[in-house]
C-alpha cells in the first residue's frame, strides 16, 4: 500500500514538473521575459509536490503507532493493569493481527487484535486521502502563483542547498550517535570497573567475568584482576609496530621507485598490480598468515633452536604490513608525482644526481603527505582484526617478544561479542570500553597527523 | 658593440637537430655564443629556442621522448659526447627558469644546495662566505640577510628570481642560461633583474632566451633569431634590431608577427 501511494507521489512529481515548465514556456510564447529557465518552474511545482508529502508522511510515521496504541490500551485502562502487562497485551494482539502469534489466544488479545486490524486500515485511507489531497493543494497553490515574474530560481536553489545540508548533517549525527552510544556503555562499564584497573591492570581474561545469574553480576570483587587492559593495548601497538616496520620501508621505496625511476611502461602496469594487493580482503591475509607464514615461521625457527608459536605477533604483525603496503606505497606515489616538475628541473640543473634530488628536494617537499599516508596506514593497523584473530591467537599475553602469540583490542573486542553475552554485563561493556579507548587512540593519531601535516605546510609553503 | 675585435668563443653549436619522439623541434642549428657577453634569443611561441637552450646543459635528458643530434663544444669539448659527465656539465653551466623555482627549504639551504652537492666548502665558515657573496652577486644580500633561515618560498616573485640567480651562481658557473627569467615578474622585479644581468656577464657567459624584444635589445650583445625550429638569423643585436639580412627577422622585428 506505502509503495503505491509512494510511485504514485513520485508520478504527481514528474506530472508537476511537466505541468510547470509547459507554464513557463506559455509565458514564453507570450513573449514575456521568464525571471528564470523553464526547468525551474517544473522543479518548484515538483519541490510543492514533494515537500508536503514528506511531511505528513514523516508526522504518520512518528505519531501514527503511538496513537493506535493508546486507542487500543484505553478500553483497558480502568481495569487494574500494570504498565507492562499492557505493554504485552499490545504486542500480542499486534502479533496475532500478523498471524505471528502462537500462544494461548484469549477472547482478549482476539478482540484488540481485531480492533488494531481496524485502526491500521482507517489510518492508511485516512492517510491517502490526506496526502493526495494536500499534494495537489499545494501544486494548485503554486502552479496558481507562477507568473513571468514569479521568483522560482531563489527557492529551488534554497531547496537544494537544504538537501544537501541534510545529507552531511546525517553523516555527522550518526557519528555523534555512535560516540554517545561508546561513551554511555563505557560509562557503565567504569562503574563496576575501577578506569584504574582497566588502564593499569595485567591480567585481560574477560571469561572469567561469564555471568550465570544476575545475582553474581553484581559481585565486585569477581571482576578483579580481570579488565586489565595493558596486555591488549602493548599488543596492539607492538603489532601495529612490526607491521609498520614491513610496511614503511618496502611503501615507500616502492612509492619513489614508481614515481621517479620506473618507466612509464613498468608504472603503468606495476601500479595497479600494487593496487590489486588492496583489493584482497582481509580475511585472505589471515588465513595466509595463520596456514603459511606461522607455520613457515614456527618451522623456521625451530630449524634455529628458537622456540616460536604457530600463532605468533610476527606472523600477524608482518603478514598486515604486507596489506599495508599499497597504501603507503600507492599514496607516497601520488604525492611524489605531484611535486612540481619545476622543482626536479632546478635541481637537476644545478648538477644535482637523481637520488640528490630526491633525497634533498623532492622528499622533504613531499613529506606532509608521505606522514599522511604513513598515519593512515598506522591507523589501518590498529584498526586491523581479522589478521590478529586468526594468525595471533586470542590469549592477552604481555610479552614483547614477537616469536610468541599475543591478542589486539580489536581481536578482543571479537572474543567478546561472540558466543553468549547479556547486554549490560561487565563482559559486554568492556567491548565497548574497547572500543572507546580504539576510538579514542585513532583521533590522537588522526589529530597529530593534521598537526605535523599542518606545521610542515606553513615552513614551506 | 664589439670593442676589441674578434671575442673568445665558449659554446660552439654545429648542426644540432632536436626530436622530440618523431616530431623535429629543432633543424640545424649552428650557432657560436661569445665568451662574457649577453646573447638573446628571441622568436614566436614554440619555435624552439627554449629547446636548443636546455640542449646546452643537457636538461632535455630528464624528457624520455627528446633526442639531441650534432655536436655542441663548449670550451672545445663536446658535451653531447658519451664521456661527458652530466653532473659536472651542469656544475659549469647553470640555468634559471621561467618561473622562479626556490625549492623549499630556507634561503640559507637554496643557495648551499649546489656548493653541497659538489662538496665546494670544507667547513660552515666556507659555506656561509659562498652564501654570502652569492647573495651579493644577485642583489639579494641586503634584503634578505637578517632572514636567512626563513622558508625561500616566501619571498617576493621577484626576489624569488633573484634567490634562483644566487643558487644558479653559487657553484661559480662559466655560463648561465636563463629560460624567460622576467616573464613572470612585474617591471620593476624586471629591471632589478636586467641590471643583474648585465653585472654578471662580468664573470659569466650569459644567454638568454626572451619574449620580450626590448628586453633583448636592453640586456644583449648578440641575438639570433628562431621561427619554426630553425635559426633564421644571428649577429650582434644592433644589427638584428637596425639592419636585418633577412625578411622575416625584420617582420618580426617590427611586430608584423610572432
Amino acid at each position: 500500500m506505502n509503495l503505491i501511494l509512494f510511485t504514485f507521489i513520485v508520478l504527481l512529481g514528474f506530472t508537476s514538473y511537466y505541468f510547470g515548465r509547459k507554464k513557463a514556456y506559455t509565458i514564453q510564447s507570450t513573449k514575456k521575459r521568464l525571471t528564470a529557465l523553464p526547468q525551474f518552474y517544473g522543479y518548484y511545482l515538483a519541490i510543492w509536490c514533494a515537500i508536503p508529502a514528506f511531511i505528513i508522511f514523516s508526522l504518520w510515521a512518528i505519531f501514527e503507532p503511538t496513537i493506535v496504541k493508546l486507542l487500543i490500551l484505553s478500553d483497558y485502562s480502568n481495569q487494574g493493569y500494570l504498565d507492562d502487562e499492557l505493554n504485552l497485551l499490545y504486542e500480542k494482539s499486534k502479533a496475532l493481527s500478523r498471524g505471528q502469534f502462537t500462544g494461548e489466544i484469549t477472547p482478549f488479545i482476539e478482540a484488540s487484535a481485531e480492533k488494531y486490524l481496524s485502526l491500521r486500515s482507517i489510518a492508511q485511507s485516512s492517510k491517502v486521502v490526506i496526502v493526495l489531497s494536500a499534494i495537489i493543494a499545494s501544486v494548485a497553490y503554486a502552479y496558481k502563483r507562477i507568473s513571468s515574474n514569479s521568483r522560482t530560481r531563489e527557492p529551488v536553489e534554497k531547496f537544494l542547498n537544504a538537501v544537501l545540508f541534510t545529507a552531511s548533517l546525517a553523516a555527522i549525527l550518526t557519528t555523534v550517535g555512535i560516540v554517545f552510544s561508546l561513551i554511555f556503555q563505557t560509562i557503565d562499564f567504569f562503574k563496576v570497573i575501577p578506569l584504574f584497573d582497566f588502564v593499569f591492570g595485567t591480567h585481560w581474561y574477560p571469561a572469567k567475568a561469564f555471568v550465570r545469574d544476575s545475582s553474581e553480576a553484581l559481585d565486585p570483587t569477581m571482576y578483579s584482576d580481570t579488565f586489565g587492559a595493558v596486555p591488549i593495548f602493548a599488543g596492539t601497538f607492538f603489532i601495529a609496530f612490526i607491521a609498520m616496520c614491513v610496511a614503511i620501508p618496502i611503501g615507500l621505496m616502492s612509492g619513489i621507485y614508481l614515481a621517479e625511476y620506473a618507466s612509464t611502461k613498468v608504472r603503468q602496469y606495476a601500479k595497479p598490480l600494487i593496487e590489486i594487493l588492496a583489493g584482497i580482503p582481509t580475511v585472505v591475509y589471515g588465513f595466509f598468515a595463520a596456514l603459511t607464514v606461522g607455520p613457515f615461521l614456527k618451522e623456521l625457527g625451530t630449524s634455529m633452536g628458537l622456540e616460536v608459536s604457530a600463532e605468533s605477533a610476527l606472523a600477524a604483525g608482518g603478514v598486515m604490513g604486507i596489506m599495508i603496503i599499497p597504501f603507503i606505497s600507492s599514496l607516497s606515489d601520488d604525492v611524489i608525482t605531484s611535486v612540481p616538475q619545476s622543482l626536479r628541473d632546478g635541481s637537476y640543473a644545478m648538477g644535482a644526481t637523481k637520488s640528490e634530488t630526491i633525497k634533498r628536494v623532492i622528499f622533504p617537499a613531499a613529506l606532509p603527505g608521505i606522514v599522511g599516508s604513513i598515519l593512515l596506514g598506522v591507523s589501518r593497523a590498529i584498526g586491523e582484526t581479522m589478521i590478529v584473530v586468526m594468525a595471533s591467537g586470542l590469549a592477552a599475553n604481555l610479552t614483547l617478544n614477537p616469536l610468541e602469540s599475543t591478542s589486539t583490542i580489536t581481536a578482543q573486542i571479537v572474543v567478546i561479542l561472540i558466543g553468549d553475552q547479556a547486554f549490560g554485563d561487565p563482559k559486554t561493556q568492556a567491548a565497548f570500553a574497547l572500543g572507546m579507548s580504539l576510538f579514542l587512540v585513532t583521533l590522537c593519531l588522526n589529530i597529530v597527523a593534521l598537526r605535523v601535516v599542518k606545521k610542515y605546510r606553513e615552513k614551506y609553503e | 658593440m664589439r670593442k676589441n675585435g674578434a671575442k673568445m668563443i665558449k659554446i660552439k653549436a654545429k648542426d644540432v637537430d632536436v626530436f622530440y619522439g618523431k616530431k623535429q623541434a629543432l633543424f640545424n642549428i649552428s650557432l657560436d655564443i661569445e665568451e662574457n657577453q649577453v646573447t638573446a634569443l628571441i622568436g614566436p611561441s614554440g619555435c624552439g629556442k627554449s629547446t636548443f637552450l636546455r640542449c646546452l646543459n643537457r636538461m632535455n635528458d630528464v624528457i624520455d621522448i627528446c633526442s639531441v643530434k650534432g655536436e655542441i663544444l663548449i670550451n672545445d669539448f663536446n658535451i653531447n659526447d658519451k664521456s661527458c659527465d652530466v653532473v659536472r656539465l651542469r656544475e659549469k653551466i647553470g640555468m634559471v627558469f621561467q618561473k622562479p623555482n626556490p625549492f623549499p627549504k630556507t634561503l640559507y639551504e637554496n643557495v648551499s644546495y649546489g656548493p653541497t652537492i659538489h662538496g665546494m666548502a670544507q667547513s660552515k665558515q666556507e659555506m656561509d662566505e659562498i652564501v654570502e657573496t652569492s647573495l651579493k652577486k644577485a642583489a639579494l644580500w641586503e634584503e634578505v640577510k637578517d632572514r636567512l633561515h626563513e622558508p625561500g618560498t616566501g619571498l617576493s616573485g621577484g626576489q624569488q628570481q633573484r634567490l634562483c640567480i644566487a643558487r644558479a651562481i653559487s657553484v661559480r658557473p662559466e655560463v648561465i642560461l636563463m629560460d624567460e627569467p622576467c616573464s613572470a615578474l612585474d617591471p620593476i622585479a624586471t629591471a632589478q633583474i636586467e641590471e643583474l644581468i648585465d653585472e654578471l656577464k662580468k664573470e659569466h657567459t650569459i644567454i638568454i632566451v626572451t619574449h620580450s624584444m626590448a628586453q633583448a635589445a636592453r640586456v644583449s650583445q648578440n641575438t639570433g633569431f628562431f621561427h619554426l625550429g630553425q635559426l633564421i638569423e644571428h649577429g650582434s643585436t644592433d644589427k638584428i634590431f637596425k639592419n636585418p639580412d633577412n625578411k622575416k627577422t625584420q617582420d618580426y622585428i617590427t611586430g608584423r608577427f610572432g
